[in-house]
């Protein structure tokens, strides 16, 4: 018996959980919020073609527009500057080994929930690694923050006249991740890799600057990762094949034992 | 100014009326040829003899004059069409006369019919004149009540008419109708009733508007040798005035085209106003009635309701006007409206009435008023008519 | 004298709604020349050139001179009422169902006669009489003869009141909180009387300096409309547009750039998404039901605003993306002007020059404040007037545009 027949049996067993990892698209998701006379990511739309009437009478079906980076999704290397030159740094060459992976959890939710600018360091990381062991290469690191429970878009955005407040990495501890750890990737379950405030830091945005300049990739707007144990599960996070594409929304699965 | 021809030697005979009912199913087509058809019953003249055809009609669409010459199988070489409404009997009158004078003609149909369908009155309101449907129908929609709603408040308030000074014209119109068997309306009026009943457009009230219905009058024009030679019954022309769009300068209408044109009436005519036994007047509300009191010379401009106070209006009375009752008592069958009193003063010269008939009656004045196209009746006619 | 209008009841849910009839809408084509002056509040009438001969009803001639170059020229509106009636009975229903109407004669110092309809406070004739070109419930232009001075609660009377759309007790949408503008027209129609002002929230993440005022006045209810997404529209629609009578529909995007300024389409797609189709998709969703209520009682669906620009006329290169969507969305707002008319709801255009924010700080004075811009529009509803161009820059745009539109291309590519 190989291992994919051993896997779907214990799929099937139920001893197996599959955990949805994913925001619903739906017009009212917040998308990122640039200065108004940046270039903007466009948020989902919808809109039907036929719903079983004069347009189309045996079929419901709908349009939809978005960005790349719109809802749950994936960032590819090439998202960044950082990244621009690297060979295979856009969705449609990633290679497709790189979609399924395992996942470190690092739950940060009592700290975001007393600091929504809360940073991610590194000493945070080796506390971590001394309760559940060293992060393995190639893997993701999901920062569980709890940020997705909130659902009113308002607290989820977190704006104030400062601009946005949510947590994510410090610089430091981005170039850990990539340079010590080797991970595939950096997973958030706020609106952006980095923190609301990750204009300041230095560089700005380091998650997008570093991880995209090292080739690897990210996930924002994850949810559920509270279902998910620190260690033992694995990720599956296929963007769609979009040409040069810098990232896409995509259903994002974590396998974990039930 | 050269003096106008004269209308010696002309005549008018057979009057005709298709008794009026409110509503019709009928096309104007059949009513009119109804005329045609009593005035070769009673005129004995073969149809093959009527050479001049002169029709109005409202509701005649799409055809005109010429498509129903067809419709009614009648050829002839003189044809008229005159689109004047509550004038057209006495243009009607005049155009045929000069085309008989002239030989253009020899006999000539003159023959005023409308129908009425549910909804024509208000088709016909609606698009009755560019300027109607531009400025005056969208402005409330009352349709003609509304614009002489406007005249008769003016004249009341310039000239001191009182309700009761209509009533009294539209009392005595209905007294003379009472005889007449295709009236709209058959019972007497009252006093009491005129001004108690509802108003419609203030001032005007119910009995100040006719009834629109359908319905078709006619008359025959020939010279007095054919009329004899045939052994027709006629009345002789004395004098015809018509004058279209007087007076634009006015702010609102007081007076008529007549005021320009009646000393040009009573010459040719050789009469004078008192030499009138009746009056046959356009009475589609009454203050028009006074105006013409006024702007054909029997009383001062202003001095009408006076007039009418000082007078009794009926087939007996000191000044016989509208003797069979006019449109407020018969009915309004759309341009018929305009011949009817030129009708009726065929009958009392030829003592064919068949209502009342005015003692000794010798000389008949009809006028003709039509055309409220905006704010102002714009065409009017008046003719002198004798007996034999 | 008019009494104040008295806040009306609530609509008893069960009873059915009177269908919406236009007064009558034939005319002449010359006759429509009327409307010109009428859509913008002014009394214009034939004037001949040759002659000046002064003629109403409209004509193709000159009654005096018989020239044909006649001009719709503004009139001096003071006349004497010279006879009145009012009518119970009419032919059209629209009046049918007003009756009593009171209308008249007035006859205007410039010497011609009119039929207009009579306000209540006007004395009976002979009377002084001020004489306005308004647009009636078709949107077809009519004259009203006005008391020759205002009068206490002159607006609520009940012609008056099918003449204009007066927000008094009325309940509006506007469509964008969120602008200057847009806090201004909450503010102005609140205090003109608006039973309810429902304010549009986009994005309700991002907040906006003076929004916490908006959010305390009474009148006003925040939604989270976002006209770029059908199912908010829709879904707001279903909540709200069988109450709506007013929309003032002041979404829109507006971004600096020609076409070789910025590159790319984003910046263009995000106006025509607000500016056009933001317009299209309000129109599809609240349009049925204000049509249906165009008859609804004294406070009847009565309005549809679009907050367009003067640009809309005429590119203005330096924000020429702007300009296009506008364009895009004056003509939209036309077509929606044709499907409305039947059922008595006025739509007005609004065409501003530059307005006084931040995406016209480059442009040099003279700009429109958002305040004077909010009051013009309430104006223009109260008003009646369906043509709006308000401020210096939009009238000296509109003239320019009517005396040569070749010239005033190259004007703007010089600006």
């Amino acid at each position: 018996m190989n291992a994919l027949v051993q896997f779907a049996k214990e799929l099937a067993a139920g001893r197996i959980r599959v955990v949805d990892l994913t925001q619903t698209l739906a017009p009212d998701f917040p998308t990122i919020t640039l200065p108004p006379e940046a270039g903007q990511a466009w948020p989902f739309r919808i809109e039907e073609i036929s719903r079983y009437d004069d347009r189309g009478s045996a079929a419901y079906w709908n349009n939809v527009s978005f960005s790349e980076h719109t809802g749950t999704h994936f960032d590819a290397p090439v998202h960044w500057i950082s990244g621009r030159d690297l060979p295979n740094n856009a969705v449609d060459t990633i290679p497709a080994e790189h979609f399924i992976a395992p996942a470190c959890v690092l739950d940060c939710s009592k700290q975001a929930a007393q600091d929504p600018d809360y940073l991610l360091t590194v000493d945070f990381v080796t506390n971590w690694e001394k309760e559940h062991g060293r992060i393995p290469p190639r893997a993701w690191v999901l920062m569980r923050t709890d940020w997705s429970k909130r659902t009113d878009p308002v607290a989820y955005q977190n704006y104030d006249e400062t601009g946005q407040h949510t947590p994510g990495p410090d610089s430091d501890v981005v170039q850990f991740l990539v340079k010590e750890r080797d991970v595939i990737g950096f997973g958030t379950e706020t609106i952006g890799t980095d923190a609301g405030q990750a204009f300041h830091l230095n560089p700005p945005y380091p998650c997008h600057y570093f991880m995209h300049g090292a080739g690897r990739y990210g996930l924002q707007c994850l949810t559920n990762l509270d279902l998910l144990p620190p260690t033992g599960s694995v990720i599956f996070a296929a963007p769609l094949k979009i040409k040069r594409g810098s990232g896409s929304p995509l259903r994002v699965l974590a396998l974990a034992p039930a | 100014m050269n003096r106008r021809a004269s209308y010696d030697g002309i005549v008018v005979t057979t009057p005709v009326s298709i008794p009026y009912v409110r509503f019709s199913i009928r096309a104007a087509h059949w009513w009119i040829g109804r005329a045609l058809a009593e005035l070769i019953r009673d005129s004995h003249i073969e149809k093959g003899h009527i050479d001049g055809f002169c029709v109005s009609s409202f509701t005649l669409a799409p055809d005109t004059a010429i498509g129903l010459s067809e419709h009614l199988g009648l050829s002839t070489r003189w044809l008229d069409f005159v689109p004047l409404g509550g004038n057209c009997g006495v243009v009607s009158l005049r155009r045929a006369a000069r085309a008989v004078q002239s030989g253009d003609a020899e006999i000539v149909a003159c023959i005023a019919g409308d129908t009425n369908h549910v909804d024509s009155f208000r088709q016909g309101t609606a698009n009755f004149s560019r300027f109607a449907r531009d400025a005056v129908y969208p402005m409330g929609a009352g349709g003609p009540n509304q614009s002489f709603a406007y005249l008769t408040d003016y004249y009341m308030r310039t000239f001191g008419a009182e309700p009761a000074d209509f009533g009294k014209m539209c009392v005595a119109q209905r007294q003379n109708a009472l005889k007449i068997p295709y009236a709209m309306f058959k019972k007497p009026l009252t006093m009491e009733e005129y001004l108690g009943a509802r108003l419609i457009a203030d001032p005007v009230r119910l009995f100040d508007c006719v009834m629109p219905c359908a319905g078709a009058e006619g008359f025959l024009v020939m010279r007095r040798e054919t009329a004899e030679a045939a052994g027709i019954k006629y009345a002789r022309v004395l004098g015809a005035i018509e004058r279209h769009a007087a007076f634009q300068s006015d702010p609102i209408q007081y007076r008529g085209g007549w005021a320009l044109e009646r000393d040009e009436l009573y010459g040719q005519a050789g009469v004078a106003p008192a030499d009138i036994d009746f009056i046959q007047v356009y009475d589609d509300y009454p203050v028009i009635n006074m105006l013409q009191f006024e702007d054909l010379g029997f009383c001062g401009k202003g001095e009408a309701p006076a007039f009418v106070r000082a007078n009794t209006l009926t087939v007996d009375g000191t000044f016989p006007s509208n003797t069979s009752g006019g449109q407020l008592s018969v009915g309004q069958a759309g341009a018929a409206g305009g011949m009817l009193g030129m009708v009726e003063a065929i009958r009392q010269l030829t003592r064919q009435t068949i209502g009342g008939q005015v003692p000794d009656a010798a000389l008949g004045l009809v006028s003709g008023f039509g055309m409220i196209n905006y704010d102002r009746g714009l065409s009017t006619g008046a003719a002198i008519l004798a007996a034999a | 004298m008019t009494p104040p209008l008295q806040k009306p009841k609530r609509k008893n849910p069960i009873l059915r709604t009177r269908l919406p009839v236009p007064p009558p809408q034939a005319r002449s084509r010359y006759a429509l020349g009327l409307l010109r002056g009428a859509a913008q509040g002014r009394l214009e009438l034939q004037e001949c050139r040759d002659c000046g001969q002064v003629q109403y009803p409209p004509r193709e001639m000159c009654r005096r001179c018989l020239s044909d170059r006649l001009d719709w020229k503004p009139q001096p509106e003071d006349g004497e009422l010279i006879s009145e009636t009012l009518l119970r009975h009419s032919l059209e229903l629209f009046f049918r169902e007003r009756v009593p109407w009171r209308t008249g004669l007035v006859r205007l110092r410039g010497g011609v006669t009119v039929v207009a309809h009579i306000h209540a406070d006007v004395p009976p004739p002979p009377a002084r009489v001020r004489v306005r070109a308004h647009l009636d419930r078709a949107g077809q232009a009519v004259l009203v003869a006005i008391p020759e001075r205002d009068t206490p609660n002159m607006a609520d009377d009940k012609i008056m009141r099918e003449m204009t759309c007066d927000p008094k007790f009325r309940k509006v949408l506007v469509t964008d909180g969120k602008t200057a503008v847009g806090q201004a027209l909450v503010k102005a129609l609140a205090k003109a009387g608006a039973d309810i002002v429902w304010v549009g929230n986009a994005e309700p993440w991002k907040n906006f300096p003076g929004f916490d005022e908006i959010k305390s006045i009474p009148q006003v209810t925040l939604l989270n409309l976002d006209v770029t997404d059908q199912r908010s529209v829709r879904e707001i629609a279903g909540e709200i547009a069988g109450r709506v009578d007013i929309v003032v529909n002041n979404a829109e995007v507006h971004r600096t750039y020609g076409i070789s300024a910025r590159y790319g389409t984003d910046a263009a797609r995000a106006e025509m998404d607000v500016n056009y189709f933001g317009l299209l998709r309000l129109a599809q969703e609240f349009g049925p039901a204000l049509k249906a209520r165009g008859a609804d009682g004294v406070n009847s669906a009565v309005a549809w605003v679009n907050l367009l620009s003067i640009y809309a006329l005429a590119n203005f290169p330096p924000h020429g993306t702007f300009s296009a969507s506008k364009a895009a969305a004056h003509s939209l707002a036309q077509c929606l002007r044709a499907e409305m008319r039947p059922t008595g709801v006025r739509v007005i255009n609004v065409y501003p020059g530059p307005i006084d924010d931040e995406w016209n700080q480059l442009l040099l004075p003279p700009k429109i404040a958002p305040g004077a811009l909010a009051n013009a529009i309430v104006n223009a509803l109260r008003q009646g007037t369906e043509d709006v161009y308000p401020g210096d820059v939009a009238q000296d745009w509109l003239a320019r545009w009517r005396d040569n539109p070749k010239a005033l291309e190259v004007e703007a590519s010089n600006p």
